[in-house]
């Protein structure tokens, strides 16, 4: 072995990597007043609801709420919407945050501003929109209900694109995000060994914003989960087809606020659940 | 001073500590300030009205209880009347948890009582329309739709409101009166939200009432059936308990209930108690 | 110190990679390990180093012909670069005077504004980077992170088109020819910097291309790997048969590593030759700064030179007309008084401007009738009495000087 074979023999950008504060001395020397309180007041702010809502749970009625098969059919049929609604958003959303990311067109700061556009459109709208773009006599539902016989309003396939419309921007941003973040010269590099720019794409770029693409990924799949304006404006409300967990705890409320405690209490469970499995596999590896 | 200013105070004092302080005096100052101005009119004991009436309606009453408000205005100068419309559900849901209202008009006994059990009416509700189903259908009726029966049609979509909201609860209660087993494509959240499938053309008919058919104007038409006789709706009015301007809000009422309020609210499409 | 070293796995015959005796290996694999009598012929390089002499032009269908002109705000790059297979160029110039430019204009990665680029006769000026027949060795070297080593390499023969299982084993052919075959699964991070590097130059040379880049090849190395790495990389050169270019700020690096040096400044060619040549006769003050010369431009006369602005200097060499003189700081002898005996040629009057150590001597800078700089050892400095604004007398003989036309 030759000494530069050792590893550590150089100071390159391979090694030598400063390690990250295990020391603990960021946390010992004492954290700034103004930081300190307006942040423990936002945790504070954030967690009180649902302190409150645990808190007014009726424990002792629970497991009747719960066995009711309304509870899991709406429980199923989030996840499984959600889940394809996150799909959806990768596969069109990731190529279009590249787009946004690596290539000059005109107009692209305002594509950027319309992408964004459904963050900011109260959800009922964006169901409307929907209605008015998809529906049976919408511009282009028109033509699938005439060629096709497809229409998509008051299906599972509304509320997935439902939720997929309020959720796919969260992707997006969070995709092009990483990818500005991401050193383009990867791509430079796998053109230079004769990767076309696809290619390199899809072998350099995706693997390396993979944590990325992961944690947009969870955003949009949280955020379609708890999507409720969009999905009764398009697609209605109907249990076992359209009727997700945030319709029936809506709809519960009306006249038995205890089952929508119950019910909220099993969706809460079961994103904590998900997202805290997704957060250790994922998102604290980098 | 009224439980929920003081709530109100509570709740900032607690949010209070930063920079929400200013804010804090901000909104006790408003408060105070329309108090004082109905405490000091009821302690003249002049029996001119004056001061805002809080009215919570439901939302079937948008346009009646709205044209009932400026006729208020115009007839005492002075007052003020502010409406928040919702679903009765929510708004008996906001009252009970400290909402500042005067009034309640409801959509069904069922959501008035949920205000009167927790003993937030300052008397007893009484009903001062009543509102009958009808089937919202196309313009032009391509369906022939000319009964409750014929929502059955294969191939129809209907919508109708979920059983938990009035409109649903109505719709039900008539559909089995009638024996017919309806399997909608959707169960809306309000009755707005089932009418506007049909104006979208999504839905093929919607079951809803006669007055939201009448507000919708021409686009969509109204189908009568006689089974909605069995499912009439009771729409309830009451003066709340913690009501900050209680003259004002029972000459209101008043208006409401008199023969000039019934004809605004019959030529809405409601019927007479 | 710049010849292979006689040690270690790299310079002794390498065992053939496992696999490489496999069929459809041999017309494939990486070309064979150079046992100094194998690349004789048309693509071998002459084990001497010798390059031709400067200013010939290669055959016109081999090696590489480019004229790069890119135009960027405040900046234009207007470059000629010839070079014959087996070539090494570097290209060498200070931060900012376009040498990676003019790499990443090679490469493809940036457009040229004009002129035009021929390989083996090829045109490739409107070539995609992907399809020109080009590897580089990018400054950082730019490993995938996700991949391993094995699969960096192998990246290049996938991407044209190899089956998977022929792409690793050439990949493992390389990394065997690096002396890294016990590295093929480590990711790039747990590589060193030597490693690293040697993984980047297999990656570019898997893809056997006709013009091998190399943007500052050891910049990312501490200097004691930097000595070992720059040996391998100069044998590794050595061997590949086709045109290498490199860019570098470093002297060392540049007169180590190649037959021919283009100094670059302001994005135009100021000099180029043989290192040798260019290290006797800098042109530049920015060069004179490199290879350590006190470097003046005047005219001269006989054995004359009269500085533009300034005192003459005089030299063994017998020249007229406009004239470079260079003579390094070590020639340099000063006095706190001015010297009786000595003759009054080549003697200034000058003032410490400036001292810093410079191995285990020191330097001065001196400003004064003649701005130079002096090395002196530290008991002469001592001696002197140096120290910034001290007037000192510079002396230096005559036959220690180099004049060369301008």
């Amino acid at each position: 072995m030759t000494p530069l074979d050792r590893p550590g023999a150089a100071t390159g950008p391979h090694t030598g990597r400063p390690r990250r504060g295990r020391a603990g001395a960021g946390g010992r020397r004492g954290v700034p007043l103004p930081l300190l309180l307006p942040g423990i007041l936002a945790l504070v702010f954030l967690l009180l609801p649902l302190l409150a809502l645990l808190l007014r749970t009726p424990w002792s009625t629970l497991p009747d709420q719960l066995t009711s098969a309304e509870v899991w059919q709406a429980l199923r049929l989030s996840l499984l919407s959600a889940t394809a609604a996150t799909a959806v958003s990768v596969v069109l959303g990731v190529p279009l945050a590249w787009l946004l990311a690596r290539t000059e067109f005109p107009g692209r700061g305002l594509v950027r501003a319309l992408v964004t556009l459904p963050l900011v459109l109260p959800p009922v709208v964006g169901g409307v929109a929907l209605l008015l773009a998809l529906g049976r006599n919408g511009v282009i539902g028109k033509w699938l209900d005439a060629w096709f016989g497809i229409t998509l309003p008051f299906t599972t396939a509304g509320v997935v694109i439902a939720e997929a419309f309020v959720a796919m921007p969260f992707l997006v941003i969070s995709v092009e995000g990483t990818l500005r973040a991401a050193d383009p010269r990867y791509e430079e590099a796998a053109a230079t060994l004769g990767a076309s720019r696809f290619t390199a794409f899809r072998r350099v770029t995706l693997p390396l914003i993979a944590p990325g693409v992961a944690a947009g990924a969870v955003l949009a799949w949280a955020r379609a989960l708890g999507e409720f304006g969009a999905t009764i404006t398009f697609a209605g409300n109907f249990p076992g087809r359209t009727q997700t967990m945030p319709l029936a705890v809506y709809l519960a409320l009306q006249n038995d606020p205890d089952a929508a405690i119950a019910l909220s209490l099993v969706l809460l469970a079961v994103s904590i659940a998900v997202l805290a499995g997704l957060r250790d596999r994922w998102m604290t590896t980098s | 001073m009224t439980r929920s200013v003081r709530r109100t105070r509570r709740i900032l004092r607690l949010a209070g500590a930063g920079a929400a302080a200013v804010m804090a005096l901000g909104a006790c100052s408003t408060s105070s300030g329309s108090e004082d101005s109905s405490g000091t009119s009821d302690a003249s004991g002049s029996p001119k009205l004056s001061g805002t009436v809080t009215v919570f309606a439901a939302a079937s009453l948008k346009e009646s209880f709205t044209a009932l408000g400026k006729q208020f205005e115009k007839q005492h100068p002075g007052t003020k009347v502010s409406f928040s419309f919702g679903g009765s559900d929510s708004l008996a849901a906001s009252i009970t948890g400290g909402a500042p209202a005067d009034v309640f008009a409801a959509a069904s006994p069922k959501t008035m009582a949920l205000v009167t059990d927790k003993e937030e009416a300052a008397g007893a509700p009484a009903t001062f329309v009543r509102n009958q189903l009808e089937i919202a259908i196309l313009p032009g009726n391509p369906h022939k739709v000319a009964s409750l029966k014929d929502l059955d049609k294969s191939g129809l979509k209907v919508v109708l409101c979920d059983k938990t909201v009035p409109c649903g609860a109505a719709a039900q209660k008539a559909l089995d009166a009638s024996g017919i087993e309806l399997t909608p494509v959707s169960y809306e959240q309000d009755v707005k939200g089932a009418l506007t499938k049909v104006e979208l053309k999504e839905a093929d008919a919607a079951v809803v009432y006669k007055t939201d058919v009448k507000a919708a104007g021409d686009k969509v038409e109204g189908v009568e059936f006689p089974e909605s006789a069995k499912a009439i709706n009771d729409y309830p009015i009451a003066l709340l308990k913690n009501a900050r301007n209680a003259r004002t809000a029972k000459a209101f009422i008043a208006l409401v209930r008199s023969a000039e309020g019934r004809k605004v609210l019959t030529g809405a499409g409601f019927l007479k108690p | 110190m710049t010849d292979s070293r006689p040690t270690g796995p790299d310079t002794t015959t390498p065992p053939e990679p496992p696999g490489a005796r496999d069929g459809a290996q041999l017309p494939q694999g990486p070309p064979a390990p150079d046992h100094e009598t194998g690349t004789g012929g048309a693509g071998g390089k002459p084990a001497s180093g010798a390059g031709r002499p400067p200013g010939t032009h290669p055959h016109p269908h081999t090696g590489l012909h480019a004229h790069l002109v890119v135009d960027r705000p405040a900046f234009r790059l207007d470059v000629t670069l010839t070079a014959a297979p087996g070539d090494v160029v570097a290209l060498l110039g200070p931060n900012g005077a376009g040498k990676t430019t003019a790499l990443r204009a090679l490469a493809g990665l940036t457009p040229l504004t004009e002129g035009h680029l021929r390989l083996d006769g090829t045109p490739l000026e409107h070539t995609p980077p992907e399809s020109r027949p080009v590897g580089v060795v990018f400054q950082d070297y730019l490993l995938f992170p996700h991949l391993s080593a094995l699969d960096n390499v192998a990246f290049g023969p996938r991407c044209r088109g190899a089956g998977k299982a022929g792409a690793r084993a050439e990949a493992a052919a390389w990394l065997d020819r690096m002396g890294l075959a016990g590295h093929a699964t480590a990711r790039p991070r747990h590589l060193s910097g030597g490693q690293a590097q040697r993984v980047a130059l297999a990656r570019a040379l898997a893809t056997r291309p006709r013009l091998l880049l190399l943007d500052e090849p050891l910049a990312a190395l501490d200097a004691r790997t930097r000595l070992e790495v720059r040996a391998q990389l100069r044998r590794h050169l050595a061997e590949f048969e086709a045109v290498a270019v490199l860019v570098t700020h470093d002297p060392l690096d540049a007169m180590v590593l190649a037959d021919r040096l283009v100094v670059v400044e302001h994005g135009r060619i100021v000099q180029e030759g043989a290192p040798s040549d260019i290290a006797r006769r800098p042109r530049t003050d920015y060069i004179a700064r490199l290879v350590g010369l006190n470097l003046y431009r005047g005219r001269a006369e006989r054995h004359t030179v009269r500085l533009d602005p300034g005192p003459s200097i005089t030299t063994t060499e017998e020249l007229s007309g406009p004239v470079f003189v260079a003579f390094p700081p070590s020639a340099v002898t000063l006095f706190r008084d001015r010297p009786t005996g000595a003759s009054a040629r080549n003697l200034w009057r000058c003032e410490v401007a400036g001292l810093e150590t410079h191995g285990d001597r020191i330097r001065a800078a001196l400003t004064g009738e003649l701005a130079l700089a002096a090395d002196l050892t530290t008991v002469a400095a001592a001696e002197l009495g140096l120290h910034p604004g001290a007037p000192v007398w510079a002396t230096v003989k005559a036959t220690q000087t180099h004049a060369y036309p301008a």
